[in-house]
């Protein structure tokens, strides 16, 4: 069992959380995942790790609610337990030599963005940050990401905060004028990474994009997580989770990542029908 | 007066047609009285073939006495002078490949059930038993053993016995490797997996789940936090895919997530979180134990099923009562069949897949008759679900984070067969992570041939 050791709820979709996990707290890296069960009937999911206290033995998760899951992890509490936690799985974010990089966050992908602009900046990289969200209920992070940047752009779709549109934007207009970066880094929805990486190809900018497909043990063992890069199956967990974005297969992505969404919808409405009872 | 009937006494199996509708144990097990009747077909040979059959050398002969004379506790102790998981290998071990195709009784009728009498002898122990395990005496000795399949568990087994502090990483959040994410229920009950991992904790095994040897923690690590020796039973890693078009589709499936899904995570119960894709036409690649295994699994889950193999059944790697009980659950066999294509809907699902028919040539290098595409032979299954089921390759999280480690061209830990020592002193490996995917008894095998290495060596430290 590991202890949720805080919880913070950062809008009402996305909650932050640090769990005990001395051994994972250890070794984790900025780029890299963790797997959980909330409990023994428990899904196993992927989640990427947003930051660590190798000395407290914490690691940080940001989660937004989406399914039945991480509806149930949003149900528990500081100081109740999760049945279990394992990692760090996959690869770091490969920083090292990189002198100039835009760092580019949707929605609930900037918490796992943060953490390698933190590394990227504390390695004295210059670090252009755009994050993006559909409204300005559900922003989170800026003032995280505005410690660790050099410029900070935040979007939001409808405009309410920040620039009106999507953070394809504000790249290109730094593209456009001029701006030359080593790489960009880009962690978010599917569909945005895809336009990221198309909006770069136009200026020959390297694209490295974090891919979250679906899991379960995250060792390379089932083999659902794989993707097509470059042609060749590549499987997310062990070869990934980061890839060059050139290479992807981000339509084939969208698809098999709707394997389960009837399930999930189901799942998760019968569960939240679950709670209501409980309330009443 | 020995039984002199050629043939062997028949498994009770619950029947097909209800079987195919649940997860409960197909073979329901001897009775008392069939298995003395069985083991009365022993003629108790003096130079015992059936013994070079078995990978760890069971006395075949000397349980099967016991067993004439209704003394099957006695029985279950000589087996387990050689084996530590005869609950598993009376189920799950390919007999009619190993000690039963050495038996003197097959040559003119049927061999001995051996595999029968074994699986009869553990259930009879394990319900019956009262004694308590007792903890020896520690002898200080730290040794830690990566992953808690059959080559795990047994060499953990064997040199707890011996008094060393052992502990078992395991990466998954339960024990028994691919006894509990792989072979299904209604194969192999997880309760008799899980009898053998308390059984170890008994004899004070310290098992940690969710470790990853390779990401959590290195083999430099371990040896730094004191483990004097470390064995390497990680499995067999990594599903492998044909390389043919609509492989990523939806609904196509690796084996090892199939049934991990089903079986480790339980999907097929109401209760259980994790989703599986309930198909209509399942089409299962290839024809070893895992592909029937998935078969059966899609059967129950209500699916129609054909596997599909590019030989014929006779060069089915799968143990002949899978294929046998697979039939009778109805399951269709497609065989010199080969998948050269899978058609996707216009959502990305799973349509139907495209195969050419085969025949066969010359032997192979393996020996085997060589498949060959027989020319404009393609045709079309339907089918909303392809369960890939054609091996795996060795995962690389150990290997890439070991210096020294050597493994071979596949990616195989290289090991000196008589000792399981790699190329780095005090570390030792057995099982799938060596051979690529094999059988429970052979990585069984291996872990006790380890542990006796492991013992020999640490003696000296």
């Amino acid at each position: 069992m590991y202890k949720i050791a805080s919880k913070k709820v950062l809008n009402s979709f996305v909650t932050q959380m640090e769990i005990e996990a001395p051994l994972v707290a250890k070794k984790a890296q900025a780029g890299q995942f963790i797997i959980l069960r909330v409990d023994e009937n428990g899904e196993r999911i992927p989640l990427t790790v947003a930051g660590f206290d190798r000395e407290k033995g914490l690691v940080k998760i940001i989660f937004q609610i989406v399914g039945a899951t991480t509806n149930k992890l949003n149900q528990k509490n500081a100081g109740e337990f999760i049945a279990d936690f394992v990692g760090p799985l996959g690869n770091p974010t490969r920083v090292e030599g990189l002198k100039r990089v835009c760092v580019i966050g949707g929605g609930v992908g900037c918490a796992i963005a943060l953490p390698v602009a933190e590394r990227l900046h504390n390695m004295g990289c210059e670090v252009d940050s755009i994050i993006g969200f559909r409204n300005s209920d559900l922003l989170i992070l800026e003032d995280e990401f505005k410690a660790v940047s050099d410029n900070l752009v935040v979007t939001t779709d409808d405009g309410s905060y920040g620039i009106k549109g999507n953070v394809t934007m504000p790249l290109k207009e730094a593209l456009e004028s001029g701006k030359q970066y080593d790489e960009i880094i880009t962690v978010g929805p599917l569909v945005m990474m895809k336009f990221v990486v198309l909006t770069a190809k136009e200026y020959n900018v390297p694209v490295t994009v974090s891919m979250n497909p679906i899991m379960i043990d995250g060792t390379g063992m089932c083999g659902g997580c794989r993707l097509t890069v470059g042609g060749k199956i590549k499987f997310a967990c062990v070869d990934g989770p980061d890839f060059d974005g050139y290479q992807i297969d981000f339509d084939e992505a969208m698809k098999r990542g709707t394997t389960y969404r009837d399930f999930e919808r189901h799942a998760y409405e019968e569960n939240c029908n679950l709670f209501k009872k409980e309330v009443k | 007066m020995a039984n002199m009937s050629l043939k062997r006494n028949e498994m009770p199996t619950q029947d097909a047609k209800i079987r195919a509708t649940n997860f409960c144990e197909v073979a329901l097990g001897y009775s008392e009285e069939t298995a003395i009747d069985e083991a009365l077909r022993c003629l108790n040979c003096k130079n015992a073939p059936c013994v070079s059959g078995c990978p760890v050398n069971i006395h075949i002969p000397e349980f099967i006495e016991k067993v004439k004379t209704g003394d099957f506790e006695g029985a279950y102790q000589v087996i387990y002078k050689s084996s530590s998981l005869p609950a598993v290998c009376g189920r799950v071990c390919p007999q009619e490949k190993q000690c039963e195709s050495k038996c003197i009784r097959g040559i003119k009728g049927e061999s001995v059930g051996i595999g029968r009498l074994e699986r009869f002898v553990a259930d009879w122990h394990n319900a019956h038993t009262t004694e308590n395990i007792a903890k020896p005496q520690s002898n200080g000795k730290k040794v830690a053993v990566i992953g808690s399949g059959p080559s795990g568990l047994t060499c953990a087994g064997e040199l707890a016995k011996k008094g060393y502090e052992v502990t078992v990483f395991e990466a998954l959040h339960t024990a028994g490797g691919v006894l509990v994410y792989g072979i299904p229920e209604f194969r192999l009950p997880k309760a008799i997996v899980q009898k053998e991992v308390d059984a170890l904790k008994a004899l004070g095994v310290d098992l940690q789940t969710n470790v990853v040897v390779g990401k959590t923690i290195t083999i430099a690590e371990l040896f730094d936090e004191g483990y004097k020796a470390v064995f390497i039973g990680s499995g067999a890693g990594l599903p492998r895919f044909m390389g043919i078009e609509g492989e990523s589709l939806n609904g196509v499936y690796s084996a090892n997530e199939f049934l991990t899904r089903n079986n480790l995570m339980k999907a097929y119960l109401d209760g259980s979180d994790t989703p599986i894709f309930k198909a209509k036409h399942t089409v299962v690649v290839g024809g070893g134990n895992v592909a029937m295994d998935a078969a059966r699994t899609a059967k129950r889950l209500g699916s129609d099923v054909t596997i599909v193999y590019r030989r014929t059944e006779k060069e089915l790697p799968a143990r002949l009562e899978e294929v046998h009980h697979a039939k009778e659950e109805g399951i269709n066999f497609a065989m010199l069949t080969n998948p050269v294509k899978i058609n996707g809907d216009q959502n990305g699902w799973v349509e139907s897949i495209v195969c050419d028919k085969m025949e066969l040539s010359e032997p192979d290098e393996s020996g085997r008759a060589r498949p060959v595409k027989i020319p404009d032979s393609e045709f079309t299954i339907t089918a909303d679900c392809v369960i890939m089921s054609i091996g795996t390759s060795p995962n690389p999280l150990i290997k890439d984070t070991t210096e020294g480690l050597e493994v071979n061209k596949y990616g195989g830990i290289v090991v000196t067969e008589e000792t399981a020592l790699t190329s780095l002193k005090g570390v030792y490996a057995g099982g799938d992570a060596v051979t690529g995917a094999a059988t429970v008894i052979s990585a069984m095998g291996a872990g006790k041939t380890a542990a006796k290495s492991i013992d020999e060596y640490l003696k000296n430290v």
